[in-house]
């Protein structure tokens, strides 16, 4: 099952995407049940795209929350698909597309 | 079989031709071609230095810049923020908490068409200004927008 949850919707030739994206979004600084420090694991980048064309990249930190909301509009349209992807720092990825309606 | 290789090659060709035209015009940012991650800004400490690692500049004059986010956070772990502008042809948008220990939440790089607006949730660690800054041009803008936390969330 995909880590993300995406809906894009358009309305007046602006679509708005808002995406769930389940991540643990650790910062290094907490300790596991035996007091050992977690290691840093984070998405680190996001990208939008609507064929060949990004709409959106996000860089991320740390400090964005647990499971991950993001919300952004472009301008597009009603029927095209969007592929939102991430990568963490610690070499996973995942993708969806979805058709904006 | 033959006609359908030469329909592939052919639109493969057109497609690459018109995608480095508007990549050698600046007008489309592949996702490959975009910058790394910028750890250098988001491993600085400190408001000053992490500004000046994230952005090339801590001059930055106020821009119509609209921050939502709740006055009273309970939960610092989870703090809900939008940020949206008026300001047009802009490029870049940041989004900083000043006393984190590392200030940069999030970068964003607004693509083709994008409109200038995010929202997503970040963790602070304590009561703090959090500074949004805008690309408008060649300059970056920022509004201020304080949030205080009644239980700190950054872990520890």
């Amino acid at each position: 099952m995909s880590t993300i949850r995406v809906r894009a919707q358009e309305s007046d030739g602006i679509v708005t995407v808002r995406a769930l994206m389940t991540h643990p979004m650790e910062t290094g600084t907490s300790k596991d049940a035996a007091g050992n420090l977690i290691p840093p694991h984070h998405i680190d980048v996001v990208t939008a795209d609507v064929g060949d064309t990004n709409v959106m990249t996000a860089y991320w930190g740390v400090t964005i929350s647990r499971n991950p909301f993001f919300q952004f509009q472009f301008e597009g349209s009603k029927g095209d698909t969007l592929k939102l992807a991430w990568t963490d720092n610690q070499g996973g990825s995942d993708s969806v597309e979805a058709t904006i309606g | 079989m033959t006609s359908n290789k030469r329909r592939v090659f052919l639109k493969g060709t057109l497609a690459a031709g018109t995608v480095g035209v508007a990549v050698g015009a600046g007008l489309l940012a592949p996702s490959k071609l975009l910058a790394a991650w910028p750890e250098e800004a988001f491993k600085a400490r400190g408001f000053e230095d992490t500004l000046q690692a994230a952005l090339g500049t801590t001059d930055m004059p106020e821009g119509d810049i609209e921050i939502s986010a709740p006055e009273i956070a309970e939960n610092g772990m989870v703090v809900p923020v939008t940020v949206e502008t008026g300001m047009s042809d802009v490029s870049e948008m940041a989004l900083f908490v000043v006393e984190n220990g590392s200030p940069l939440t999030s970068k964003y790089v607004l693509g083709a068409g994008a409109v200038p607006m995010f929202a997503t949730r970040i963790k602070m660690g304590q009561s703090s200004d959090v500074v949004a800054a805008v690309k408008s041009g060649d300059t970056w803008y920022s509004a201020t927008r304080e949030v205080k936390v009644t239980i700190g969330g950054c872990g520890g």
